[in-house]
């Protein structure tokens, strides 16, 4: 965001044996991670494997069951994380009224939110379409305006749920981008993603799920030139079927 | 037959020439029934968003009760109030009796639990959808549910013209608590009443096609919001 400082207050974030059980299910077993400042952490894993609940949980969304989460060697969830969800969530109001919206709720308001809002949709290139309801955009101009509400807040920690599941290529593309640029401002970004050749484009760090349980964490290069885990081999292996 | 169509030029009549006992009668119903919705606005909104995101001990008996409630009836709804400000009740020192404000006090009553149980089945809706994003912006309790009875609008603009179809339509409640005193607290559900019983057919329905007529505008109008704001704002 420009001239805004972004700490690094909030983080390592670590996961300690964390247990997630949702009904009868065990979606995430014992699990452990740590997620570094400043990096950009992909979590790969099949359907199911529990990559959505594990963002959740970093982000402060889920209470584990078990187990515990630290955010900069705290256990409260701090503020400066924000998330874009698959589906965007906006409000019925304007482009820019939804940034407002998400910036007064973090107690900026007035000029200084005005010029964060204007930079963020001139950042996603949506400055035309300030005014317009953001319902009635289109499913890609929706991911980009979720993603300068993000902007908006200069977050920390940014997580990204398969921010492009549903989108065409171009707009898939101009999501990539931009968080390329997020990430560019010391933003942390933790993502989840089907797209391998997404992970490949954009990752340094990759954390593969397999049942609930962190199958292998590293580098990104390292990962996919030769995984360690079986998971990984095997994973990998499926993906390129 | 014939006294229907009787009915439709009478109305047709008092109507064009603005018959000045009508429009005290009609006035007198509308500011009643739309203060009521107002209180029960003010009252209904919050108490429905509250149970919508709250989650508490006892919620679902709340919900269940407050959904039951919505068909109250309005003469034990009247009764209840005339006993409380009956010179013996205990806010019988007001003397409120046998004037508009106990009319509005009663179809106050009578329209919360719609308002409230209707507000919470919309709102809840919508926070099955929000909530997350509004947890992840560190949406406080209270922010929360503004920003969803913000968003749901014009959704809940349906759920007061609920209240207000209630509180205009309903004899019982404003002829316990009103007294039905010509001039004073005779609306048009009670006028109707008493020309019925006094066998001026006519006038009593001429009176209800005035009565569904403004029923019916006022939801047109609130449609024709709703639609145009769907149509813009999504």
């Amino acid at each position: 965001m420009g001239d805004v400082e972004i700490g690094v207050r909030g983080l390592p974030i670590v996961a300690s044996r964390v247990d997630v059980i949702r009904g009868a299910t065990l979606v995430l077993d014992a699990l452990d991670v740590t997620i570094a400042p400043r990096s950009r952490t992909f979590i790969l894993g099949a359907n199911g494997a529990g990559k959505s609940t594990l963002l959740r949980v970093l982000h402060g969304l889920i209470e584990p069951t078990r187990g515990r989460v630290t955010w900069g060697h705290s256990a409260t969830r701090p503020r400066g994380q924000a998330m874009v969800f698959q589906r965007p969530v906006l409000l019925r109001r304007s482009a820019a009224a939804n940034l407002r919206h998400a910036l007064a709720l973090g107690g900026i308001r007035g000029r200084e939110a005005q010029r964060r809002v204007d930079h963020a949709l001139r950042s996603v290139r949506l400055e035309a379409m300030a005014d317009r309801p953001a319902r009635v955009l289109s499913g890609g101009e929706q991911q980009r305006l979720a993603l300068a509400r993000a902007w908006a807040l200069a977050p920390e920690v940014l997580f990204l749920d398969e921010p492009t599941a549903s989108l065409d290529p171009p707009s898939m593309r101009a999501v990539e981008a931009i968080v390329n640029e997020i990430q560019a401002t010391g933003t942390t970004i933790v993502m989840t993603t089907h797209h391998l050749a997404q992970a490949k484009r954009l990752a340094d760090s990759i954390v593969l799920l397999h049942d609930g349980r962190v199958a292998e964490h590293t580098d990104a290069t390292v990962f996919f030139r030769e995984p360690r885990s079986a998971a990984g081999r095997t994973f990998l292996d499926g993906e390129r079927l | 037959m014939d006294t229907i169509s009787q009915s439709f030029a009478l109305a047709l009549h008092m109507v064009a020439h603005l018959d000045p006992r009508l429009a005290a009668i009609v006035g007198l119903s509308l500011a009643v029934s739309l203060t009521s919705t107002l209180c029960s606005a003010v009252i209904g909104l919050p108490l429905g968003a509250a149970l919508a995101i709250g989650r508490f001990p006892g919620r679902g008996p709340v919900i269940v009760a407050l959904n039951a409630a919505m068909g109250l009836p309005p003469v034990v709804v009247g009764l209840v109030v005339y006993l409380m400000l009956s010179r013996a009740g205990p806010l019988g020192e007001l003397g409120l009796l046998f004037t508009p404000p106990a009319m509005v006090i009663a179809q106050t009553i009578l329209i919360i639990p719609i308002i409230a149980a209707l507000t919470r089945q919309t709102v809840e809706d919508a926070w099955t959808e929000y909530r997350e994003q509004l947890q992840s912006l560190d949406a406080s309790w209270l922010q929360s549910t503004l920003t969803l009875l913000w968003d749901t609008r014009w959704s809940l603009l349906t759920v007061l013209l609920a209240g207000f179809g209630r509180a205009a339509a309903e004899v019982g409640a404003v002829i316990i608590v009103g007294g039905n005193i010509d001039g004073v607290t005779r609306v048009m559900t009670t006028a109707i009443a008493l020309e019925t019983s006094k066998g001026d057919l006519p006038l009593a329905l001429a009176l209800g096609v005035v009565l569904i007529t403004l029923v019916m505008a006022l939801n047109v109008g609130a449609h024709v919001t709703r639609q145009w704001a769907r149509a813009r704002l999504g």
